[in-house]
């Protein structure tokens, strides 16, 4: 689809937008609907829209596969280290209320965090099986033809 | 409740994926088959905004209609089928089917009346997170508040899931890359 001049002009105009909504569900999640999954499937699915239309070999040299399966791995650990952190900080496994001097603040700090550890492994879990079903046959022939 | 413009609304969507499905269920043009879950997807998407669940419909529209349609559609590139051939005598099926839908319609009227306020399921700790959030995590999106805080433990664990999952995945479908490489020719496009 390299070569659809149309669909080259839209994913231009739409990704940009599509990211930076993801961002605004992440966060924006303690004001507004949305979260940590919600972002990091947009963000994953916004990723995945670029892969259609610029091909494979393109969105790999923008987000290479280590990093996908980096953060995949990452989040989770985030996620954990919040709790190890409440426990560092004298309280127990997952209270966020220790890390910070004020209990309300802590709480905030702990749930952004957490946010931030779900996203990531959700974007990374989505763009990592895509990356694989894309990279088996070929999802993007048509570049061949064009090229 | 439900305003009656929304319900006017609600009815128009379902009406649309009953024809969804009947299509599904007459198509046998795989690629057909696979867009018009899409159109499900984003048809489900909008009935739950309607309902006002509007992260879960969210997530149905980048997942159900986004992503898995392009996991489909490259599912079916690989297997190279375009059409499925028309099942002989699905009598079995059809009867199971019907049995199961009779079984969730009997079930459906035992739930409470939709957003109840009295329904059991708003009682037990949800009192507790609606009233005590705001001056304990002080979040005003309360589920935000009980996912990321009240039940931080679950959430963790859900995330621990869509790791193996994604684990489970990569064992099942990496290419070793050494022989990969030795019988490919082409260089640079051995990724496609």
């Amino acid at each position: 689809m390299r070569d659809d001049l149309l669909l080259r002009a839209v994913a231009r105009l739409l990704i940009p937008f599509i990211l930076l909504f993801a961002l605004y569900v992440q966060f924006h999640g303690d004001f507004g609907p949305g979260g940590g999954f919600q972002a990091g499937v947009i963000f994953a699915a916004g990723i995945i829209f670029y892969a259609l239309i610029f091909g494979l070999e393109a969105t790999r040299t923008i987000l290479p596969e280590r990093w996908v399966e980096s953060l995949m791995a990452i989040g989770v650990l985030v996620y954990a280290g919040i709790g190890f952190a409440g426990i560092a900080l004298g309280g127990n496994f997952l209270d966020y209320r220790v890390l910070d001097h004020d209990a309300v603040h802590g709480q905030h700090r702990g749930i952004f965090w957490v946010e931030v550890g779900v996203a990531l492994t959700v974007c990374g879990v989505m763009l990592k099986i895509f990356y694989l079903f894309a990279g088996r046959g070929s999802v993007d022939t048509d570049d061949e033809d064009n090229a | 409740m439900i305003a009656p413009m929304d319900s006017v609304i609600l009815i128009a969507l379902l009406l649309m994926m009953l024809v969804t499905v009947a299509l599904i269920i007459r198509g046998r043009n795989l690629f057909g088959l696979v867009v018009l879950g899409g159109v499900y997807s984003f048809l489900m998407a909008t009935v739950l905004y309607v309902l006002d669940a509007v992260d879960v419909a969210m997530t149905e529209a980048a997942v159900g209609a986004g992503i898995s349609t392009v996991l489909l559609l490259g599912a079916l590139y690989l297997c190279g089928s375009e059409s499925s051939k028309p099942m002989h005598r699905p009598w079995g099926a059809l009867l199971l089917s019907v049995a199961l839908a009779g079984m969730l319609v009997a079930g459906l009227a035992g739930l409470p009346e939709f957003s109840d306020p009295a329904a059991a399921i708003h009682h037990h700790v949800v009192s507790r997170y609606l009233e005590d959030s705001v001056t304990e995590i002080d979040v005003p999106n309360v589920v935000t508040a009980v996912l990321a805080s009240y039940r931080g433990y679950d959430t963790l664990g859900e995330t621990t899931v869509v790791f193996t999952a994604g684990a489970g995945v990569i064992a099942l479908l990496r290419r070793r890359r050494r022989t990969e490489r030795d019988t490919t020719p082409r260089g640079g496009n051995d990724a496609r």
